[in-house]
Order: C-alpha cells, then structure tokens, then sequence
C-alpha cells in the first residue's frame, strides 16, 4: 500500500435519492479519503412533462399549471409567464395589479429564503435553527393564505392582471408581519452568521469565484454571493419594480468582502428577507388605486389570446435567480411553443467548481447552497436519429449573429 | 469463590443488564423530549425508544449482497455485550461494582472502546462506501478523543493516589473519595477543567452532534450503520442506549459520585431504590449538559475540525487540568494550603 499510484480514488454515489438531497439526482464522487476530487452530476430522475401538457391547454389554464411546475416559486413561474403572454397578445397590465403581483412575489421570496435558511441548517446538522427558521416561516405563509387564499400553488396571477385585490383591511395583517421580519432579522442573521460551528463550516467552503460565476451563468444569490452584481428587479425592471428602488445584494455590502463561499450565500439571502420586507412596505404606500386586471372576462381574454401570433419571453428574478419562460403562439387556442427554464438550470454546473477539492461533510451544504429546484428544472432531452452534437459558446454566438441578420434583412 | 457467591454475582449482572437497558432506552428518551423542548417542538413521548426497539425487532433482517454475513452479524452484538458488561465494572447509585475486583478504570477505559470498534467492524463488513467512510471516521475520531479522556482518567487517579489513598485506579477508591473534597483551590479548578474536558468527550464518545461525523444524517445517510436494519439495528440503538448511561456512569463515578443515602439519614431498606434513582437523575443532568445542550446549539463539525479540536484545544485544557492537579498536590503536601 505505500505506493501511492495504488490508492485508487473510490467512488461515492450520492443519490437519486439521499437525506441530503431533497430532490432527485445523481451524484457520482470521485474520492481521494474524504476530499473530493472529481464529481459529475445527472439531472433528469424527476420530470414531469408539464410544457407537454401545457402545450395542449389555453394559456388561461397555463397560467394555473405553471404555478404547480415549482411548489416554493410558483408564483414566479406564472408571473413570468403570464408576461410573456401578455407581451404576445399586446395586453395592458393595470398598474395596481403590477403592485399586487410584485407584493406577492416578494412574499414569496420571504417564504423561499427562509425555507432555505432551514434546510441549509439542517444539512449542517444545526436541526435546532431549522426548527425555529421554518415557525418564522410560518408568518409569511399566513400572510400569503390570506392575500390569496393558498399556501401554496397561489392561483393569484391570471394573463392580463391578477385575480384578487389586496383591501385596505389587509394592509394590516400586512403590515404585522413585515414588523416581525424586521424585528426578527436581526437575530436571524445573527444566529446563522455569529455562530462559531456555521462560520467554521461555511466560511471559504464550495467557494466559487467572480469569474467562475459569470462563465458558467449563474443567477440569483449564487451569482450575487460571488460578487456578480445582477438582480433583474433591478437590470430589467418588471411588475412594479421600475418604480421601486431595488439594489441587487452584494455580501460585500454587509462584510465589506467577497469570498463566494457558502457563507456569502448566507449572508445574500438573509439581507434579502429584509430588502424584501421594504419594497413590499414601498409597494403598499405608493400602490396606485384602479382596476386589477385588464380583462375581467376569461371567455374574452381567451377569445384575444386565440387571436394573437408571436413570440416573447417573460423574466422574472425568482428567489433562486432568472426564470424564463418562451412563448410562441400562433392563432391557434394552445400555444405552439412553450419553453421553461427554471433559475435551477443555470446554477447547476456551478456544483462542479464549488465541490471540487472539499471534503464529503461539506457535499450536503454546498448541493443545498445554490439551492436547487430539480423538478422545475429537469426536462426530456429528445436525440434524433441518435446523433449528438454539442453546440459550444461559438456555435450559440455564431447562431445569435445569423438570426440578427436575418431579422435585419 | 463458593458457587453460590458465583450465583450471586451473576444474578447482580443479570439485574444491571436489565437496567442498563431499560434505563439506557429511556436516557434517550429523555434527550429526544428535553432536545424537542428547547426546538420548541412537541416531541415524542419518553417511551419511544422503546416502541422504535419493539418495531425493529419485528423487522426484516437485511443482509447486504457484498457483506462479510458473520462480521455483519457479529458486530452489533459484540456493541451490545461490551456496553453493557462496562457497567459491571461502575458503582450504579448504591450498588458497588459488581466486577469490581476483577477491573478498574483502566478496564473501563478499553471496555468503552469496544462497542465503537465494533462499529467500525460493522460498517467496514456492511461493504457500502457510505458504512466505510463511516468507519473510517469512526476511528479517526476515537483516535481524537481517546487521549483527551486519557488524561482525565490519569490525572483523577494520580490526584487521589497522591494524596495517600491505595489502589486509586479502582473505581469503589474514586467513587469513595470525590476528587472535589481531596483538592485545595487550584486543583479544585484543575479538577473543573478536567471536568470540562470528560464533558466534551462525551458527545464524541456517543456519536452526537457536533461530533456524530460517523453517522452524519445528511451526509452519509446513517454512516456506520446505514445497512443495518431490523434486530441488528435494533442491538445498535439497544447499545446506543446503553452507552449514553454508562457513560453518564462513568462521569458520575468520577465527579459525582455521592449518594442520596449519604447525604440524608433513611432506613435501609430506602436507601437502595433511592440511590438508584438519584443516580438516575444524575446521569439526566450529565446528559442534559453534555449532550442534549450541546446538540441543540452545535452545527454538525467536519472530520478535521473534530481532531484538531481534541488534539489542540482539548488536550491543551486537559494537560492544564492535570498540571493544575499536581500543583495542588504539592502544595498540601508542603502544607501551604489545607485540603
């Protein structure tokens, strides 16, 4: 045994399934004692075919699918539908209803980071924060129950507005529960960045760099943890947000340093909750009064969408980063393409730079660090006559090129 | 020894290992509702461990394909056995150690070693890479905190042997003569810090978090024993048990050793059941502090982070401990300040 070369790395599988993992996909680890030296992950082992049967449906009853695509983001998914829909079909959204919807997607946000702040916890083995992050969480559950009558899979977003207003009375409950967060926050972040064993797990563990960060894409907090300054609430300003002031959050903004580790990750999400808790005060003091929805009728906003042709896309900053659906429609009730790519799907390869080098402790907290949302993200891949080929930066920028001349022309 | 003396003891042992299991289950028990508590949950009932012994007992026995069967097999009983007989050898309230003339603290020591070696026998049997980083981690952090409780043991035994007292390995001499009252002020702090020191030890030695890397939940998904289920599981978590109050034991024998009938005045016949119940409220405290506290407020440590932690800091504390000790000694020998 002293000769090194016989010392194979053994390999570790983790997954489809395993506590660590809340989702299913399959990690395959190349290990060298307990450091990791290489890893590969297969996606894939929880779809659903939800553009399937969306593509057989109107986009009123879309609208109501794409809340069910992510049980914590739903109402991203719909948001960013529902505008990619309205865009095609040239509707108006009142702009009390760009206000409701922006209140609720932060309330969402609030709810998602949480449940986040738990389950990073928990992976850490810190079970006694994740008991006490998700009863906090519980408020904003409440809160969003009331304003739209679920918990989850909200059903508040229909294509051209929403379809419940928000009446003075609940500007209390509102109000309630924005005080508590911001009351809370301070221990929050106190408990999950002052404690000792966090910081020792979390500090300069599953680092990924600025650069690592732009190459592969990233979104949402990832790529804000690694000092990338991007947030489309405030690059690309939807809903409400163009008149609201939104900053991305930077971990350098509270520490005065970047590292684009784990703890970063933290340190974005927690600071967020609080941003969150001000635009949604923000919103309900400059929420202008008016109708909440463009078309009131759903047999008349279906008769306009069968009408409409085009394509559009809608973004939407999903507290896991950029969602972004695709829609083409062309005159016919279903619409011919619909194309989903959750916030999931560009953070995963960012797994492959942060595990390597780490130790096995360390897998569970940097997988749930990006927090991925696999079921949103995973799609069926159809190879036609059992031909691959992989299209690289070039091909895509070349490809880019091609269809600008051609819109030109 | 006449045969009935032989009778005699093993009737004791049987009784012990009854306790040690009854009262093992409800130690943990206890910590799963004192832990709920604190993470403001309900929590189950005290007696689950015993309905979760009851259930895997009816269970399946799965042997894994690549498994070493015997080994597989042996393991958790050998855990069990050697849990159970340390308890032999510890004053439980009133009751001397039965074995006591047969082993001292030394023994004890080893004896303690034995279920997690047994563990790591297990795991390596049960041929799922996850069972052998368990293991592996099992080991290196015994190698971690074997020395720091090394150095408790050593330096109580040394403080009572110099002041004077004979056999000061054995543990009726520990539990007789309680460190506290032997010490003057510096080795009463030395004495605390040794405390501490057992007080860290413990988690580790009972696979808790912070210290539970061998068996990590979230990430080896049950570590050592992730192959294990039905009776064999079932003799794990028996062991488990039973490990958390001889333990409790251990630390109770050394630091706090006295007992109800001591201290108040009461018929015989009471002081027998009294003490045995004292000694259980003892070891709930010993385990509300090392163990229940500590896992609630701890995240879970890396690998690294256990052994620096047992090897620097612990060890630091501990040598200091025992130099604080044998200052002590010196001083009462020299007459400067009164024991």
């Amino acid at each position: 045994m002293s000769d090194e070369s016989k010392k194979a790395p053994y390999i570790v599988p983790i997954g489809p399934n395993h506590p660590a993992l809340k989702e299913p996909v399959m990690f395959t680890f190349e290990m060298e004692g307990e450091m990791v030296r290489d890893v590969d992950f297969a996606p894939g082992q929880t779809h659903r075919g939800i553009e399937w049967m969306g593509m057989r449906r109107n986009p009123v009853q879309i609208v109501h699918l794409t809340d069910r695509i992510c049980g914590i983001c739903g109402v991203s998914h719909t948001l960013a539908f529902a505008r990619a829909v309205e865009q095609v079909t040239g509707i108006e959204v009142p702009e009390r209803a760009d206000y409701i919807r922006a209140i609720i997607a932060e309330f969402e946000r609030i709810q998602s980071h949480l449940l986040w702040a738990g389950v990073a916890a928990h992976e850490l083995g810190f079970d006694s924060l994740l008991h006490l992050t998700w009863r906090v969480r519980e408020q904003s559950m409440d809160v969003i129950e009331n304003l739209t009558g679920n918990r989850v899979n909200y059903g508040i977003v229909q294509v051209g507005g929403v379809r419940r207003d928000i009446v003075p009375e609940q500007h209390r409950i509102i109000e309630e529960c924005l005080s508590t967060y911001e009351g809370l926050l301070g221990k929050l972040l106190n408990l999950f960045l002052d404690d000792k064993t966090i910081t020792m797990r979390c500090r300069d563990c599953g680092v990924l760099s600025r650069k690592e960060a732009l190459d592969l894409c990233t979104v949402g907090p990832t790529a804000r943890a690694s000092g990338v300054n991007v947030d489309l609430r405030q690059d690309y300003p939807y809903a409400a947000y163009g008149d609201l002031e939104v900053k991305a959050i930077l971990p350098d903004q509270h520490l005065g340093e970047t590292h684009g580790d784990v703890y970063d990750r933290i340190v974005v999400r927690l600071l967020e909750v609080g941003q969150s808790c001000q635009i949604i005060r923000q919103c309900l003091s400059e929420m202008p009064a008016g109708p909440f929805t463009a078309e009131e009728k759903l047999a008349k906003l279906l008769a306009i969408c069968k009408k409409a042709t085009g394509e559009a896309i809608g973004r939407v900053e999903a507290p896991r980063g950029e969602c972004f659906h695709y829609v083409r429609m062309d005159g016919k009730e279903a619409p011919s393409t619909w194309k989903v790519k959750a916030s999931s799907y560009s953070n995963l390869m960012s797994w492959i730079p942060m595990l390597r080098g780490e130790q096995i402790a360390d897998i569970p907290i940097i997988v749930a660090s990006i927090d991925p949302c696999l079921s949103c993200t995973d799609r069926v891949a159809v190879v036609r006559d059992g031909s691959s080929r992989i299209l690289t930066k070039e091909n895509l920028h070349r490809l880019s090129v091609e269809k600008t001349r051609r819109l030109q022309s | 020894m006449t045969l009935l003396g032989i009778a005699t003891m093993g009737m004791w042992c049987i009784l012990l290992s009854l306790f040690a299991l009854a009262g093992g289950l409800f130690l943990l028990g206890v910590d799963r509702k004192l832990a709920a508590h604190m993470q403001a949950r309900i929590g189950p009932p005290i007696r689950q461990p015993f309905i979760d012994v009851a259930k895997l007992l009816q269970k399946e026995n799965i042997v894994p394909a690549n498994a070493i069967p015997c080994l597989f097999h042996l393991a958790p009983v050998i855990a069990l056995v050697s849990s159970i007989v340390v308890l032999f050898y510890l004053p439980v309230g009133s009751i001397l150690p039965v074995l006591g003339v047969y082993g001292d603290l030394v023994l004890v020591m080893y004896l303690l070693a034995v279920p997690a070696l047994a563990m790591v026998a297990g795991g390596f049997a049960s041929g799922s890479p996850y069972a052998t980083v368990g293991a592996q981690r099992e080991m290196v952090t015994m190698i971690a905190y074997e020395f720091p409780l090394a150095i408790v043991v050593i330096g109580v035994a040394w403080r009572l042997g110099a002041a004077g007292l004979p056999l000061p390995f054995t543990l009726g001499t520990i539990a007789a003569n309680p460190i506290w009252t032997l010490v003057g002020p510096v080795g009463f702090i030395g004495a605390l810090l040794l405390l501490l020191v057992l007080a860290v030890v413990t988690p580790a030695e009972l696979s808790r978090i912070p210290f539970d890397t061998q068996e990590a939940e979230t990430e080896l998904a049950g570590g050592l024993l992730v192959e294990y289920s039905g009776r064999n599981l079932a003799m794990f978590y028996l062991a488990q048990g039973v490990k958390t109050l001889v333990f409790a034991a251990v630390i109770i024998a050394i630091f706090f050793p006295w007992n109800l009938s001591g201290l108040l005045a009461m018929p015989p016949w009471l002081a027998w059941p009294a003490d045995l119940l004292f000694f259980l409220v003892k070891s709930i405290l010993v385990l509300f502090f090392a163990v229940t506290l500590v896992r609630v407020g701890m995240a879970r440590f890396r690998i690294n982070q256990v052994v620096s932690l047992y090897w620097v800091y612990l060890s630091v504390i501990g040598f200091l401990g025992l130099i604080l000790l044998m200052a002590d000694a010196s001083l009462v020998t020299l007459g400067v300040v009164g024991a």
